[in-house]
């Protein structure tokens, strides 16, 4: 598992005002100063966020951080209290909702497939949505997630659950949003599925040109697979940093806390094999 | 078993009327409750209400539904200046579609609510409108719910629209009621099989829509669809308007009892000789039958001097007879309602006792029923107690019994005869009076008003010389020792019980019609 390696800062000792990419590279999306609160909790607590183009970003924190909230402002699947959200230049009150959604692939941990479509019309729905021509897309797509092309005619409930997850992968690119993004998209998968599809995933990201970010609590999952790591903690982004600036023991204290699992097992594993 | 093979051959047109009442209603209650169900899967409060309410329409017992959409349409008819047809087809759908509404709903808003909220997500994500979320996700999720929702919907409008028979709506029901009141177990079994058949068939195709629905098969459910609208077209044949038919066929109503049954087939009969094709509208409630002939939607009847005069007219005094059937005849005119005239008997209420009791006592009118009242018990018909008659009586004579008791006509006779009654409600032309020999109570102050048996015709037909013509020598032609025989044949519960078909034609021969 090398996903991400090569996008890793060679100068992994030297201190570097972050966010680097966003400075480099044109912002994607754009989060100013958001909030969300359900009652008197404060899911998220004016964040402030860009997201350079073609970068892949992940979001790691406990359970109940608020990095799932943060995600579904950016597709409008929630709505910031306070604050404003843009995508490429554009602010996200400027069109509908679905609108809006149809340019960025949203792929969630339940897969939420439509049970009462094949495969194929469930990979196809957004371009029969927007009323654009299936044509061969869902082949294409079939094979971009590594799925036999027979499987186009299967109903959902007869395929294993990594199948599920490609085809809602599949389904969330089929209209070739700019953007991807992945909510624990992994999360319900066995560890061997979970290894494959992060790999495919990255792939995916660089071959598509995508905008990626993913929400994780599996902070390996996040450093194998990201270029860029956002750590959350009670609705606020606490530590912002490369996989190799982690790794170095950078980042804060609640990022290293979230350090010590995979670090710990590498050590473990590391003592076995001696 | 050829009592059922007749009482079967009635089945065609009331099974088409039926039909159409209630697939109708539950049309109806579908055009209503599925929107409905979708509003209410979003908004938990208007969802407690709304079920709440057609959970309350349930409680209330299909035949009082169907009665109070009576003066509801007859007073909505009054604020809109009339025109509203307040019997017939129109309480009955109302009703039933009511009835419909509760089962649709129920299973629509559980169906909606119970989706998986990651496929509600899901089709947020990828971008669908509300209006494209609704036809590509939740009505094909939610459609085998609501088919089944649907499907008990339809065994219950089927099952109550028997009732509908009562306000005037021709069903299968006809045939339930006039059996009962006639004990004709024969007419009750043929009504109820081919209702039960129906009920059966109706559930077995959306059954078959259900599954298809929920295994996704198009062929099975469009299939079922296909197969329950011939089903109901090929049902309904009865009622498509025939070409060579020029005339309406003629709609003959009778009340819920024997005496109105054997006269309907009377008139029946008179009128097929002289060429008029005839249906009978059995069953009839009181003022269902004057409103349905005011209507036009009955063509002839037998009504009651008395009845009319109390009940339709409001009228608590009681003149001479002649004076009575004058009034009687002009207030009608002005509802469009022709009296033709009298048949010759009376149908009074008659207060009666087993004749050694009223020797005993002494007792030979009213007026020496007084004396000895509070030592008597009183049992009469179900709805004696609260007629206007009653209370007439009552005032004028000082009548206080020492109990009284409503009881259906055939039990009333058999409490009189095992004691559990001292005095009855009885009626004049009863056969029962004269086979159980009882006494009837003469009445000096003519507190009850005359009952004179009338012949009335609805204002188009009284205006048609050959169907007037056909009626005409049925007037004061019909003697009450007659009538009461002609009553007591269908009355009676032994080997020679008949028909009122039977009995009417044994009526024609004896009065030489």
């Amino acid at each position: 598992m090398d996903g991400g390696a090569e996008t890793v800062d060679p100068a992994l000792d030297m201190p570097m005002p972050s966010p680097i990419p966003a400075m480099i590279a044109p912002a994607m999306i754009d989060l100013t100063d958001v909030s969300r609160r359900y009652g008197s909790v404060a899911a998220v607590d004016r964040v402030s966020l860009t997201v350079a183009r073609g970068s892949f970003v992940a979001l790691v924190g406990a359970s109940g951080s608020g990095k799932s909230t943060l995600l579904r402002m950016i597709n409008r699947l929630e709505t910031p209290d306070t604050g404003r959200v843009t995508i490429d230049g554009e602010d996200a009150g400027a069109r509908p909702a679905p609108e809006w959604r149809r340019r960025i692939g949203y792929v969630f941990q339940q897969h939420g497939l439509f049970p009462h479509m094949t495969v194929a019309a469930n990979i196809a729905i957004g371009l029969r949505i927007a009323g654009r021509p299936v044509g061969d897309r869902v082949g294409e797509l079939l094979d971009l997630v590594d799925l036999p092309r027979e499987l186009a005619g299967r109903m959902p409930d007869a395929l294993s659950g990594g199948q599920r997850q490609r085809v809602a992968i599949a389904r969330a690119l089929a209209t070739e949003p700019p953007i991807l993004l992945l909510d624990e998209a992994l999360g319900a998968l066995d560890p061997v599925t979970r290894d494959a599809l992060a790999g495919r995933l990255g792939e995916l990201h660089a071959r598509l040109g995508l905008t990626t970010l993913l929400v994780t609590h599996d902070m390996a999952e996040a450093l194998l697979t990201a270029d860029r790591i956002l750590v959350m903690d009670q609705g606020r982004i606490v530590a912002d940093a490369t996989p190799a600036q982690l790794v170095a023991g950078q980042g804060g204290a609640v990022a290293q806390a979230l350090m010590a699992v995979p670090r710990h097992q590498a050590e473990r594993l590391a003592a076995l094999a001696r | 078993m050829s009592a059922f093979l007749d009482a079967l051959a009635r089945v065609p047109p009331l099974l088409a009327h039926h039909v159409t009442v209630s697939m109708a209603a539950l049309l109806l209650g579908i055009v209503i409750a599925v929107p409905l169900a979708f509003a209410c899967a979003r908004r938990p409060g208007l969802s407690r209400v709304v079920l709440g309410l057609a959970s309350l329409v349930q409680t209330i017992p299909a035949l009082a539904l169907l009665a109070l959409f009576y003066p509801l349409l007859l007073s909505l008819s009054g604020l809109v200046g009339g025109g509203i047809p307040a019997l017939g087809f129109l309480p009955s759908l109302l009703a039933l579609t009511l009835y419909a509404l509760l089962p649709i709903l129920r299973n629509g808003v559980t169906g909606l609510t119970g989706l998986d909220p990651a496929v509600l997500q899901a089709a947020d994500a990828v971008g669908m409108t509300k209006a494209q979320k609704l036809r590509l996700v939740e009505a094909p999720l939610v459609a085998p719910v609501l088919a089944a929702g649907i499907r008990t919907a339809a065994v219950w409008t089927i099952g109550a629209a028997t009732l509908s028979t009562t306000v005037g709506q021709p069903s299968l029901g006809d045939m339930i009621f006039a059996g009962l009141q006639t004990q004709a177990w024969a007419l009750v079994l043929a009504g109820c099989v081919a209702a039960a058949a129906l009920a059966l068939g109706v559930d077995a195709l959306i059954g078959l829509i259900e599954r298809g629905l929920a295994t996704r098969r198009k062929g099975l459910w469009i299939g079922g669809l296909i197969a329950l609208a011939l089903g109901c077209a090929l049902a309904t044949q009865p009622l498509w308007p025939r070409g060579s038919q020029q005339r309406r066929a003629v709609v003959i109503g009778a009340k819920n009892f024997s005496e109105q049954y054997i006269l309907a087939r009377l008139i029946g009969d008179r009128l097929t000789r002289a060429g008029y094709s005839v249906s009978y509208r059995d069953g009839l409630g009181s003022a269902v039958a004057f409103e349905a002939t005011a209507g036009g939607r009955v063509d002839v009847y037998v009504d009651y001097a008395g009845t009319l005069w109390t009940t339709a007219m409001h009228r608590q005094d009681s003149p001479p007879r002649a004076a009575m059937l004058g009034a009687l005849q002009q207030w009608a005119a002005t509802r469009d309602v022709a009296m033709l005239g009298p048949l010759g008997f009376e149908n009074a209420y008659a207060f009666a006792m087993k004749a050694p009791v009223a020797q005993r006592l002494g007792v030979r009118s009213l007026a020496d029923l007084g004396r000895v009242a509070p030592r008597l018990k009183l049992g009469s018909d179900l709805e004696f107690l609260d007629r206007p008659e009653w209370t007439a009586v009552r005032d004028a004579y000082g009548l206080r019994f020492a109990g009284q008791t409503p009881y259906s006509p055939t039990f009333m006779y058999r409490a009189l005869e095992s004691g559990r009654a001292d005095v009855i409600s009885a009626f004049s032309s009863d056969g029962r009076i004269a086979a159980d020999r009882l006494a009837v109570l003469g009445d000096p102050k003519r507190a009850i008003p005359g009952y004179d048996a009338v012949l009335l015709v609805a204002k188009d037909r009284a205006a048609d010389a050959a169907f007037v013509e056909a009626l005409r020598p049925m007037l004061n032609r019909i003697p009450v020792e007659v009538m009461r025989e002609a009553n007591y044949r269908v009355d009676r519960d032994d080997a020679a019980k008949g028909s009122p078909e039977a009995a009417a034609r044994w009526l024609a021969e004896r009065v030489g019609l």
